[in-house]
């Protein structure tokens, strides 16, 4: 009689069935993709703004390479693209240390996490050292949030103006981005460090927040390629 | 943001750790409490405290639209300089509405309204301990509650609060000098929705990864009651869409102090002409209704999950088209995003796109539909419980009736030129998305107050709570549509400035009495509230007999919820009335096995071993009966 009612009240297994978590992932990993979703929609609406602006005053619109064209402490003119193709690829670059650090907690091996954590921090340190630099050198031009240099002129002050802000405005927000993702990256080392993670058992954390990092720098590449590329 | 990554973690869900030993003070246990049922409580007194102080600000503007020509010196008393004379200021009366609408919307309808049932219902319904991460709901609540007292706090600034309306449209917004109310209370507006994001989406990434990855055993997505999925497609929307306002509030905050011009352009004000250029104030309004669009669906949607389940419980029927009811809840939250343009006919949207967004807006109808069909078809025929929770579900049906029918008036590109921003507007989303959606959430409060406080709500004054109020609604938005088809604007100041509207003043004293004493009838539920917290009928642990497994936890709402094991789900939650049963409801938590005389081979689908089982017990059942012949 019992195998019968077992039969009978027999409840599902699957992986939608309740009593287990149908990716067989932990809640945090869930809530870090969730929020990288709702993320996604607040750079995707600037970025549609931006789109939406430069579209209906494409003709006044300044040419990037004018714009960007200088290297800090190196030359003032004539190299678009490469300073900005030097932070990119830092920022890059801290994404694939990201990866090893991951790496090394899959295998727990906490010194190495500590190694690759700090070349993380330092890449996207420098990355937001290089944007500092680029921003202070654009507003010694004159650009700066609704102002730009006196030597743009008649209908070109408005698609010059409209840049400017949109680039300090998305940019800025991206670089507050980043910001955040050091303080975190700080934070998950110390963690590290304290041991918090080896206790734990697992170095789950690092994946999360390795997840925002990406993210950030996956929008740095559309921010890139919108502002400095088309 | 850099609390998601601070939390504890170690298998996939904390669902078994619950600890009971450890001492709660009263800072733990009321004021920085990490439980789903205390953070609910805190979400639904704010939000009530919320509603309470923008029906309010309603009652002073109506004073002023019924008669303007009047003195009240008592306004005076607490107005101050924003009513001298007795009289209520122009600028003044624009904060009114601004404030009125922007805490109707977003703390009360909004946070009050989902905050409240996610916390409360989401962990109860699906079998789980508590929410996946009870520290960030902690958060999502007292980010809230900042932003509420930094709304609030707008009143306490020289300039005022906020005065561009809730939709806060640029240029008007974006410029300081344009109007009072858009110097520091428009500041603080931003500010405090920015909170309000932050604890949106902390509580929605909350809810959806709780729902998905802690439902108990059995408990599949088919058989989640209709309030979880509803409370699931709330949470979703409020992610994707909350987050494009903030570039909305970001770049209007560059606009208003970085001296930007994403939203202005060929601007004078008062006799001066601006150096902006370039920008469009309509870019605003596409950010803006992008939110603003899903932002009713998701104050409409908790309503629909709340009277799903109350009209099935209190019809004693299942509901009718159970997954016709999840398809028409996906439909509206996909058809959501696709229809912002509807708020913006007048703009000079071509009339290639608006007929598109009409169309979009139009298809909204079929599966808003199907839902109303369906609460009747479930009634119809019922052995119907009147209780409040009852009757104010009933009502909700009705408001959304009556107000999703203009919708279909508004939502036409051509009708809407007609009738946009004025009255008859007012009255359409007052119906469908206001009075529908509170009476949703008070449907919601009598009919879980058992659950949240282990007391009973007294009958008679919810009953009269709910027809004073009913009737009252009606009295305030009905007039209000013939007013808008004659033209008269929304947000006017004074109906005796303009001769096509004097016409309109006696109506406008019928609306704001009708709206007063509407007003007082919500003291009978606030007395009825607070009182029944101390003083209310003892409730039983299953006092409306429903089968979701709230009802399965002890009154005495442990932390854990559950005392030992998580209840094992074996069926879906609408077994009201099912033939062959003794009783007229089988809990979700009832295996099988126990209900021999009344299952149906349809509950086995999919295990033809149970459903063989079944079909000899009956064949064995059917001889016991000739044999006792």
């Amino acid at each position: 009689m019992n195998a019968t009612i077992s039969k009978l009240d027999e409840v599902k297994t699957g992986n939608w069935s309740g009593g287990t978590s149908p990716f067989k992932i932990e809640y945090g990993k869930i809530m870090m993709w969730l929020f990288l979703l709702s993320d996604a929609f607040t750079f995707t609406a600037f970025l549609v703004a931006y789109g939406a602006q430069r579209m209906f005053i494409q003709d006044t619109w300044p040419n990037p390479d004018h714009v960007f064209q200088s290297i800090p402490f190196i030359t003032d003119t004539g190299a678009p693209l490469v300073y900005v193709g030097i932070m990119t690829f830092i920022l890059i670059m801290s994404s694939v240390t990201m990866v090893l650090a991951v790496e090394a907690g899959h295998r727990n091996s906490k010194k190495e996490v500590v190694t690759w954590m700090i070349l993380t921090i330092l890449g996207g340190m420098t990355f937001l050292g290089c944007q500092a630099l680029e921003w202070s050198h654009l507003s010694h031009e004159g650009f700066w949030f609704g102002a730009i240099p006196d030597s743009y002129l008649g209908a070109q002050q408005m698609g010059a103006t409209q840049f400017s802000s949109y680039f300090f405005a998305i940019t800025g927000f991206h670089g507050f981005h980043v910001t955040v993702g050091i303080t975190v990256n700080i934070i998950i080392l110390l963690m590290t460090l304290s041991n918090v993670f080896e206790r734990r058992g697992t170095y789950l954390m690092i994946e999360k927040v390795g997840l925002y990092w990406h993210f950030v720098d996956l929008v740095w590449v559309f921010v890139f390629t919108f502002f400095y590329l088309v | 943001m850099a609390t998601t990554t601070t939390l504890p973690a170690a298998d996939y869900n904390h669902n078994d750790h619950h600890d009971h030993g450890h001492k709660e003070t009263f800072i733990t246990k009321y004021v920085f409490t990490q439980d789903h049922k205390m953070i609910a409580k805190q979400f639904l007194i704010t939000g009530i405290i919320m509603a309470f102080i923008a029906l309010f600000l309603s009652i002073l503007f109506r004073l002023q639209l019924a008669w303007p020509e009047k003195d009240f010196p008592i306004l005076e008393v607490f107005l101050g300089k924003w009513a001298e004379g007795g009289r209520i200021k122009p600028e003044f009366f624009l904060a009114l509405v601004t404030i009125h609408g922007t805490i109707m919307v977003f703390f009360v309808l909004t946070a009050g309204l989902s905050g409240t049932f996610s916390n409360l219902l989401i962990p109860l319904q699906i079998g789980a301990r508590d929410m996946a991460a009870p520290f960030m709901n902690m958060l999502s609540y007292w980010f809230f509650f900042v932003a509420c007292v930094v709304m609030l706090a707008s009143f306490f600034v020289e300039s005022g609060p906020a005065s561009a309306g809730w939709t806060i449209y640029p240029p008007l917004s974006a410029l300081p000098t344009a109007i009072s109310g858009s110097g520091t209370g428009m500041t603080l507006w931003l500010i405090s929705i920015g909170i309000f994001i932050a604890s949106q989406v902390m509580g929605g990434i909350n809810y959806i990864s709780t729902i998905l990855n802690m439902r108990t055993k059995g408990m599949s997505l088919w058989r989640m009651p209709l309030t979880i999925w509803a409370l699931l497609f709330t949470a979703i929307l409020g992610l994707l869409s909350f987050p494009v306002l903030v570039s909305a509030v970001v770049l209007l905050f560059f606009d208003r102090s970085m001296g930007t011009s994403f939203y202005l352009s060929d601007i004078i004000v008062q006799g001066q002409i601006l150096a902006h250029e370039g920008g469009s104030p309509i870019l605003f309004e596409h950010l803006f209704w992008f939110l603003g669009h899903p932002e009713v669906y998701i104050v409409i949607l908790p309503s629909f999950g709340i009277v799903s389940e109350v009209i099935s419980i209190n019809s004693r029927k299942p509901i009718f088209g159970y997954h016709a009811m999840v398809y028409s809840l996906l439909g509206i939250s996909v058809l959501s995003f696709l229809v912002w343009g509807h708020h913006m006919f007048v703009t000079g949207m071509s009339p290639f796109l608006g007929g598109v967004f009409m169309i979009t807006t139009l298809i909204i109808a079929v599966p808003s539909a199907v839902k109303v069909f369906n609460y009747i078809a479930t009634i119809w025929r019922g052995n119907i419980r009147f209780t409040p929770a009852m009757v104010f579900s009933i009502g909700m049906v009705s408001f959304f009736i009556s107000g999703g029918i203009t919708g279909l008036f508004v939502g036409n590109a051509a009708i809407d030129i007609q009738v946009h921003d004025t009255y008859f507007i007012v009255a359409h989303f007052h119906l469908v998305m206001g009075s529908a959606a509170i009476f949703g959430m008070l449907a919601g409060v009598y009919h879980w107050y058992p659950k949240m406080f282990g007391r009973m709500m007294n009958n008679r004054l919810g009953y009269l709570h709910f027809w004073i109020t009913f009737v009252g609604a009606y009295f305030v938005f009905i007039p209000m549509h013939f007013m808008g088809i004659d033209g008269v604007p929304r947000r006017y100041y004074a109906f005796t400035s303009f001769e096509f509207m004097e016409k309109w003043l006696s109506v406008n004293v019928f609306i704001t009495w009708s709206a007063i004493i509407a007003g007082l009838a919500q003291v009978a539920f606030a007395w009825n509230f607070f009182h029944s917290m101390k003083h209310g009928k003892l409730a039983t642990q299953n006092p409306w007999g429903a089968n979701t497994l709230e009802w399965t936890t002890p009154i005495e709402r442990i932390h854990g919820n559950w005392p030992g094991e998580l209840p094992t789900v074996h069926r879906w939650p609408y077994d009201y009335s099912k033939p062959g049963h003794s009783e007229d409801f089988i809990p979700q938590t009832v295996p099988y096995s126990e209900t021999m005389s009344s299952n149906l081979p349809h509950d086995f689908e999919g295990n033809p071993e149970a459903e063989k089982i079944q079909r000899e017990w009956e064949a064995q059942q059917l001889v016991v009966d000739e044999e006792s012949k």
